[in-house]
């Protein structure tokens, strides 16, 4: 198996927020990708945002200002 | 081949439509069902859709436009999930079945209807729907076509008229969808249906429901999400709230190539052509002795449709010698607008209805002119 490191997990409530999160970060070169929701956290959709850790705030603001309705973030070493 | 049965279902579709249902089935998975490359593409041509079709009709949160398999679907949805028993809705004798029979069926689970009537010219009143909301009233819904005359309706106006009574304004866009210009907000829309097969010229099993934010419709089917898999409930967060079991992902990557064909085309462009067509059709047969044709021709802004009879003739048997003898596809009989028939008088004759595409041409007209000239001599 992969070696576990820390990442922000953004959750969603529905894939087409998961999608709408996907396509503003691309095209605005934020990096990250989905993945499975990973089973230490629940979540309404099965698709998660993983993106660095160090970047959370910035993303948080990102997220307010391009309204993607996420529902939690989470900072867990997957 | 002649096609001039557009309403129906556009033929002549762009090849990149085609082209995008083959690499969709080529390379699609399931949307919403995974995080690996297959699923995520379906998952990312469905929201591309979603968003194209919200600059289409103007709508700010895509997320607000769920799909369905067709504009029936749709109907069946904002019918079924807005009204209940004591419930008053208001609709017009030029809807097609697919909003009649749906309100026909709530009407013996105590849904109240008042249906206003149409003039021999295939038009209604505005101010007969005003008169008829009263207390109860809680949806107008009406087509922004006949798919049997082409007449349009004033949407605009019939959509401030339900917000200053506070009424539910419902659109069957079924015939005017990627010809027709639509502003869910400026016409004041509270849910509009529409059909991907027609004038969006997307596969056949494709269609949609906007709903207006905070307004809630209960789902028609309820099951696989893709998400929250432990609740026994359906999830009710738009769009997935309207879309249980997987999407016609191969179709709706179809329809995403017809609606940006038609923002690339233009839709003016589209529509002028249709008219255009249209026009030249109508003015070639409308002095043939025994035809009459139906529907309001006072006006421009009607949606490129002429039906027509010529003399007592069974429009069945006239629509099968266009096509027997000349190749000419039109629809004839009933078009599923049966209130419209009895209103025009033709619910024993039916009529033809030759309805045109962008893809048509001059010369196909020319045709067709001289085909039903042809007919009507005979007559």
């Amino acid at each position: 198996m992969r070696k576990k490191e820390l990442r922000a997990v953004i959750t969603f409530q529905n894939t087409t927020s998961a999608m709408a999160m996907e396509k503003i970060c691309k095209e605005n070169g934020r990096r990250g990708r989905l993945i499975p929701v990973p089973r230490c956290i629940t979540a309404g959709c099965g698709l998660a945002w993983s993106a660095n850790p160090q970047a959370r705030l910035e993303l948080e603001q990102f997220m307010k200002e391009n309204a993607i309705c996420y529902d939690q973030i989470y900072e867990i070493e997957i | 081949m002649i096609y001039f049965d557009n309403a129906a279902t556009s033929l002549q579709k762009p090849d990149s439509v085609a082209d995008a249902v083959y690499a969709a089935i080529k390379s699609m998975g399931n949307c919403g069902r995974g995080s690996h490359s297959a699923s995520l593409e379906a998952s990312r041509i469905i929201y591309a859709t979603r968003e194209i079709l919200a600059k289409l009709f103007h709508i700010k949160d895509a997320s607000r436009i769920a799909f369905t398999l067709n504009a029936t679907e749709s109907l069946n949805i904002a019918i079924k999930g807005l009204l209940h028993k004591g419930d008053h809705v208001i609709t017009t004798e030029l809807e097609h079945n697919s909003v009649l029979r749906p309100l026909y069926e709530l009407v013996l689970e105590g849904v109240e209807l008042s249906i206003i009537k149409s003039d021999f010219s295939g038009n209604i009143k505005i101010e007969d729907i005003k008169q008829s909301i009263k207390q109860n009233t809680k949806m107008v819904i009406c087509g922004h076509s006949s798919n049997l005359t082409g007449n349009l309706l004033d949407i605009q106006r019939i959509g401030e008229l339900c917000k200053e009574a506070n009424v539910l304004f419902v659109v069957d866009a079924a015939q005017t969808a990627g010809v027709f210009s639509i502003d869910v907000k400026e016409q004041k829309i509270d849910v509009l249906c529409f059909t991907g097969h027609k004038g969006l010229l997307g596969p056949q099993g494709t269609g949609g429901i906007y709903v207006r934010e905070g307004l809630v419709i209960s789902p028609l089917k309820t099951g696989g999400s893709g998400f929250l898999s432990y609740s026994k409930t359906h999830p009710d967060k738009m769009p997935e709230s309207l879309e249980a079991g997987t999407l016609n992902g191969h179709g709706i990557a179809g329809l995403y190539a017809g609606v940006s064909y038609i923002l690339e085309k233009g839709m003016e462009e589209i529509r002028k052509k249709e008219q255009n067509l249209m026009w030249q059709f109508y003015e070639g047969i409308k002095e043939i002795p025994n035809i009459k044709v139906y529907g309001d021709f006072s006006t421009n802004e009607r949606a490129p449709i002429v039906t027509f009879n010529i003399a007592d003739y069974d429009s069945g048997d006239v629509s099968d010698q266009l096509a027997e003898e000349y190749g000419i596809y039109t629809r004839s009989g009933g078009h599923c607008a049966p209130l419209l028939h009895e209103a025009l008088g033709t619910k024993e004759q039916g009529a033809v209805r030759f309805s045109f595409s962008h893809f048509n041409t001059e010369e196909e007209v020319d045709v067709a002119v001289n085909a039903v000239k042809k007919l009507a001599m005979e007559s």
